[in-house]
């Protein structure tokens, strides 16, 4: 009986309205890869501690592994797809490429979206504000000193850009 | 044009990663493609009585169920493939699934495949295995103790192999002056690449070909052993490994799991894939380090080392994986007398079965643990002696004129100034004013130490024929293709499987440097074995001076065959024409010039070339080394501790590596930020724990502690450049120094830190409650 | 990875709520944040056949003085218990604990009501409810009850919870204008949970000497305590460094303390007062 129950959810993902039948215990993380295709969000853990899957959800970043896809029913989702594209990188994308801030590139989507909402929060932080901002992303690869740099260079784009936050709503059809 | 080499290129691979549009192994997607779930035993140890797969056969979604009876005659053993000579090594039979006996939690049982992932892990809980448990050994030396339980009934004392190696007597150690000797436990770590094992595998029957995606370090060595593991003729399967999330050694090996799918695939006519979950990743894919080291080091009262010999008792797991046996024998006893003039060395090393999860290469494989033992030895008989540790290491560190140096474990080091790295360390952290400070501050109740390695690293695997010497099933040469297109743009293809080391950039750049053409017109293909004719992989730091060797060597051979068309084309001889960024000139006439663009295209017109030169314009290289290279350099840490919690702060940390000429400095310093970081992870706060049942304590990111961003401060990095004589380019390699050189370092600058308390050694990791203890007992015993 | 098949039902308001526990035969579980919920049922350690969603009840939100009380919903998520206003400046131990709850992305979803109803033994919250005497307005099919936080918590993922019972908000005591509250933690280096956490909120009268003290324990015991210990030996003293440290080593006391891989029994005691000496330091500085 529980089995098979199916929920609808509609969901407007980086700004495209999107409906599907799930079951319940369907992860947000596997909605948007599998249901969806959008393979940009990943999944590094089972115990909703590596930050890969992060993804902005009405504008705040969350671990969309420990989120069902029903919870964000009416929900608006921001993923790495939706943040810039390469013509309009995010200047946090652009700090990731300008400042060496990726090697296997497996964690980066994560943690470049926890890094926009880190911004969003503290648009000007300290090495140290940065460094514990990060808390909820896990890299194997870079030792996160060029992922801080990656952040200040995003930083400073933002602050010269003028309003921070500004620039996700716009690539990424938020609110 | 300046060349590229050199420079700090923005990477071309982030275009895709940065936009979620990588394509790593689980995002593969394809019609009709099934999952697989794999039931993992939770047993250490275990017969299997019975399996009833009844019920998940009869699950809604459930398209099959494979037990290891299934697979009996089906399906090959999963092989190891490094044989060290001389050790009686005992392979013994690996199936895919297990058969008889359960043999590690983790070991496989039954693969389930079904119509979706949720499906197959649901029928994973619908299937009964009735198991009689037996005693388990986890501790490689209570394996060797008699009556310890058997992993395997053929090998006996569950001793795998035995292999020594180098020239120390007995009557070195009891003749000398000094002797120190000190017990050094590796302790287990878990390699945790972000991204977990997965594996797609397309089976097409109509053209009888296999197409699998793997999360694989060496795509070639894959296809080589499942093709033999499935019985598909290598010709027929295709290997795809392009974006890869980290491997760290652990995507090296072939596993029972990747052939599984390949199996499901062939026996089902449908795609199917397969990725672990993170706690699968924990128990099932390969495990580094732990082993039991027993070292002394013997030296004179005025610092002269003298000897150094080890006994290693390695922890191999339930099983010989891959590469595992030449890690603690040939990787790790090569470089014990490390960068130190030491003319007496032998190591000792006796590979154990237990029932763990097997254990394999984990970045620096053998590197680290040897680097460790050394200076930490250092590091004691400089307190013996009461010298300071730095002037140890001055003292005895091979001299820039002594290259090259033949060692007491038969290697020969290529080249370097081992003391200018030194120098230049010491002169960034200021060591001096460093000791003072720590002196005052000592004073205050505050505990800061200093820690300093100079290491020396072997890596570029390497000469084909020592391969074959040293028991490695297969060579270590490197492919080349660079392929000049008619318009003048390249494609360049190796065969070494880059997966965050930013190959796509470096490589280009040194085929740019070479060939005078932009870097953006050369494009690097890895990681596709219908692609690409062979290759070895991406380990052991040999992807850029093995595999950028073999591409120089390629480029060098399309140089050659343009300019004897440029010659033809100028109307000279081909002496008579030079050749530099990217333009034939004729000598003395420079005004006279074709460019590199215009040789290809008439190379593919070929309406006019010279007498005897075949159309098109394409090098191709196997390049075998002739040595290994052998980076080197020196860290420095300054860590202050807490005495009443325990805690470790890293204040400083300061890196410099000699990889030879640097190609791209942004590249190589990620290299060495990745690899301190993962070096002091172990020194600090990863260890695999496992209880005496066998079952993994830290088995998931709740108890691993994996380092975060925020246990760190900003390192300091710099570079010497010493060329390798023995690579076209003169580069060594950098992926892995800072994992060699950052463990030592950080847990000898903590025990110097704690002298004031007398404490001698503490075991890794170096957790609060260790440390805290250690001042406590140091304390009461002051 | 993969959670267990469950039914899912979304709740409009507390009566709904109820209804459909009722419904389910009490075999349901409420889904705030589920940030508790879901890394359980992922790793099939926890499987409810009906989880009905509570998140969207717009009763168990709102942050409102009541009188000499904080009246927090029970929806309030960490970030929220940490940037707001009111907390921040009336119960500023509970805005410094949830600051350090997890991470970012953590404190976007996970709600007070969840952290102080699933009772993890290392939570950071609880150890602020016990200190400041909070109490937990719970909504039952039979009526609301009172529950006093020194008395809800009684092991690991074990509370005074009655069944079918809804924390509906957490009503906190304001402290004295002349207070200070924080909270001082040594998280586990993995999961960043609390090996142990000391939340205090203390003043000193005009005569120089303690006249509020508050302390509760977290992390080191197999429930969250209140350290009387600690308080009784600081209350009417004058805040001197001494007398900091004999108040703080008494931190342990209070608690049945437990040992584990990463910290043992005898270390944990041991973190215990280390806290207690810097959190109360921090509050009486
Ligand atoms: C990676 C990670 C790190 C974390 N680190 C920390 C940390 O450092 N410190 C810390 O304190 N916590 C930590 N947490 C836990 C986090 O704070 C949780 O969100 C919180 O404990 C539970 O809140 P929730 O709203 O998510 O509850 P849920 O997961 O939705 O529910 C938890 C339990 O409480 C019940 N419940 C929820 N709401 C109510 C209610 N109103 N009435 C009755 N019962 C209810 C549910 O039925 C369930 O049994 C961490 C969590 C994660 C995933
Ligand atoms: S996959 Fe979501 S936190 Fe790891
Ligand atoms: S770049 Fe590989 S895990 Fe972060």
């Amino acid at each position: 009986m529980v089995k098979h129950s199916k929920v609808t959810v509609t969901l407007t993902v980086n700004g495209v309205q999107r409906t599907a039948e799930v079951e319940p215990r369907t992860l947000l993380v596997h909605f948007l890869r599998d249901e969806l295709g959008l393979t940009g969000t990943h999944i590094g853990c089972d115990t909703s501690q590596c930050g890969a899957c992060t993804v902005l959800l009405n504008g705040d970043a969350v671990k969309s592994c420990t989120v069902l896809a029903v919870q964000a029913d009416g929900a608006e989702v921001t993923t790495v797809e939706g943040l810039g594209t390469l013509e309009a990188l995010h200047p946090v994308q652009a700090g990731f490429w300008e400042k060496h801030g990726l090697q296997c590139g497996f964690c980066t989507p994560g943690v470049m979206m926890a890094a926009v909402a880190l911004l969003k929060q503290n648009p000007n932080p300290t090495e140290e504000e940065i460094r514990e901002g990060l808390e909820g992303v896990l890299c194997r690869c870079t030792g996160y000193q060029n992922i801080v740099r990656a952040v200040q260079y995003a930083a400073q784009q933002l602050a010269s850009e003028g309003e921070p936050g500004e620039q996700v709503a716009a690539t990424g059809g938020g609110a | 044009m300046a060349s590229v080499f050199g420079a700090a290129v923005k990477r071309r691979e982030d275009a895709r990663l940065i936009t979620g549009r990588g394509r790593y192994t689980d995002d593969v997607q394809l019609p009709g493609m099934l999952y697989a779930s794999i039931l993992r035993s939770p047993h250490a140890h275990a017969r299997i009585k019975r399996i009833d797969v009844s019920a998940a056969r009869a699950a809604s979604g459930v398209v099959a169920v494979f037990t290891g009876q299934d697979l009996a005659g089906k399906m090959g053993l999963i092989p190891t493939a490094w044989l060290p000579p001389d050790s009686g090594i005992r392979t013994t039979a690996h199936p895919a699934l297990a058969v008889d006996k359960v043999r590690y939690v983790g070991d496989g049982v039954a693969m389930v495949v079904a119509e979706d992932r949720y499906a197959a892990r649901d029928a994973i809980d619908l299937i009964r295995v009735e198991y009689e448990v037996l005693p388990a050994v986890v501790d490689q030396e209570q394996a060797l103790e008699d009556g310890a339980p058997l992993v395997h009934d053929d090998a006996p004392g569950n001793l795998a192999f035995h292999w020594k190696a180098g020239n120390a007597t007995d009557e070195v150690f009891t003749q000398a002056e000094v002797v120190v000797r000190q017990r050094f436990r590796q302790q287990r770590l878990i390699p945790n690449p972000m991204e977990p094992r997965s594996a797609v595998a397309d089976y097409n029957a109509s053209t009888g070909e296999l197409t699998m995606w793997l999360t694989s370090q060496n795509p070639h060595i894959h296809r080589l052993l499942l093709s033999g593991i499935l019985g598909i003729p290598e010709h027929k399967l295709r290997v795809v490994a392009v974006d890869v999330g980290g491997g760290f050694g652990a995507k090296i090996a072939c596993y029972p799991d990747e052939a599984l799918v390949g199996f499901a695939s062939l026996q089902l006519g449908r795609p199917v894939k397969w990725t672990e979950d993170r706690r699968e990743n924990f128990m099932a894919t390969t495990h580094g380090r732990d082993m039991v080291l027993d070292v002394e080091l013997a030296g004179t009262r005025d610092g002269t080392l003298t000897a150094i010999r080890v006994r290693n008792v390695a922890n191999m797991g339930a099983y010989l994986s891959t590469a595992a046996p030449g890690v603690p024998t040939i990787l790790f006893g090569l470089i014990v007398p490390g960068p130190y003039r030491i003319p007496y060395a032998g190591v000792d090393v006796r590979g154990v079965f237990t029932n763990t999860t097997p254990t394999d290469a984990y970045r620096g494989a053998g590197r680290p643990e040897a680097t460790y033992l050394l200076e930490r030895m250092v590091d004691l008989f400089a307190r013996e002696i009461g010298m300071d540790p730095v002037e140890v290491r001055r003292q005895n560190l091979i001299r820039a004129d002594e290259f090259p140096y033949n060692t007491a474990m038969g290697l020969q080091y290529d080249s370097g100034d081992y003391e200018q790295a030194l120098d230049k360390a010491l002169a960034m952290l200021g060591y001096e004013e460093f000791r003072e400070q720590q002196e005052k501050l000592r004073q205050q109740g505050r505990y800061l130490g200093v820690g300093v390695t100079t290491y020396v690293e072997i890596c570029g695997l390497g000469p084909s024929q020592v391969a074959g010497a040293v028991g490695f099933q297969g060579g270590l040469w490197e492919s080349a293709t660079v392929r000049v297109h008619p318009s003048g743009k390249v494609t360049a293809f190796t065969g070494t499987s880059p997966h965050g080391q930013g190959e796509e950039t470096t490589f280009a750049q040194i085929v740019s440097a070479k060939l005078g053409v932009p870097v953006e017109d050369v494009e690097v293909v890895h990681g596709d074995t219908n692609r690409i004719a062979m290759g070895w992989g991406t380990y052991g730091s040999r992807t850029t001076p093995v595999g950028g060797s073999a591409l120089a060597v390629a480029a060098d051979r399309v140089i050659e065959k343009a300019k004897k068309i440029a010659a033809h084309m100028l109307e000279v001889a081909e002496e008579d024409v030079s050749f530099a960024d990217g333009v034939f000139s004729v000598q003395g006439a420079p005004s006279r010039q074709v460019t590199f663009q215009e040789v290809a295209l008439q190379a593919y017109l070929a309406w006019n070339l010279p007498a005897g030169v075949e159309p098109a314009l394409e090098g191709s290289a196997f390049y075998d080394p002739t040595n290994f290279v052998y980076p080197f350099g020196t860290h420095i840490c300054v860590v202050e501790v807490l005495p009443d919690t325990g805690e470790v702060k890293i204040l400083r940390y300061v890196a410099v590596d000699d990889p030879g000429p640097v190609i791209n400095p942004m590249i190589a310093e990620g290299q060495v930020h990745g690899g301190i970081v993962q070096g002091i992870g172990q020194a600090l706060w990863e260890g695999a724990l496992y209880d005496e049942q066998g079952q993994l304590v830290s088995g998931t990111f709740m108890d691993y502690a994996m380092p975060k961003a925020r246990f760190f401060p900003t390192f300091e990095t710099a570079f010497t450049e010493t060329p390798s004589p023995h690579t076209p380019l003169g580069v060594k390699g950098i992926g892995e120094t800072g994992t060699i050189a950052a463990t030592p370092t950080v847990v000898n600058a903590v025990l110097d830190a704690l002298a004031p308390f007398g404490v001698r050694d503490i075991d890794m990791p170096l957790t609060p409650e260790r440390v805290w203890r250690a001042i406590r007992n140091g304390r009461d015993g002051a | 990875m993969i959670p267990s098949a469950f039914a899912y039902e979304r709740a409009e308001s507390v009566e709904q709520a109820l209804a459909l526990l009722q419904a389910s035969g009490g075999e349901a579980k409420w889904l705030a944040g589920g940030h508790s919920l879901l890394p359980l049922m992922k790793l099939r350690l926890s499987t409810p056949p009906k989880l009905i969603d509570i998140s969207r009840i717009p009763e168990l939100r709102g942050v409102a003085r009541v009188g000499d009380r904080l009246v927090i919903g029970a929806l309030t998520t960490h970030r929220e218990l940490a940037a707001h206003p009111l907390i921040r400046e009336q119960l500023p131990a509970l805005a410094d604990a949830a600051r350090q709850v997890g991470d970012l992305q953590v404190r976007n979803r996970g709600t007070l009501g969840g952290n102080l109803a699933h009772a993890d033994t290392a939570s950071d919250l609880p150890a602020v409810a016990v200190s400041l005497g909070a109490e937990l307005l719970v909504v039952t099919p039979d009526g609301d009850v009172v529950l006093p936080a020194e008395e809800f918590f009684l092991g690991p993922l074990v509370t005074a919870m009655p069944e079918n019972g809804l924390l509906k908000a957490v009503s906190f005591p304001v402290p004295p204008g002349h207070t200070r509250g924080v909270y001082e933690k040594f998280p586990h280096p993995a999961s960043g949970y609390a090996v142990a956490g000391v939340a205090v909120t203390a003043g000193v009268n005009a005569d120089g000497v303690v006249d509020y003290i508050r302390v509760g324990v977290t992390g080191a015991a197999d429930a969250a305590y209140r350290a009387k210990a600690v308080e009784d030996a600081l209350a009417g003293r004058a805040p001197t460094q001494e007398a900091l440290r004999e108040a703080a080593a008494r931190a342990a006391d209070d608690g049945v303390i437990a040992g584990d891989a990463f910290a043992s029994e005898e270390y944990r005691r041991h973190l215990c007062t280390v806290l207690a000496e810097r959190a109360l330091r921090r509050a009486l500085a």
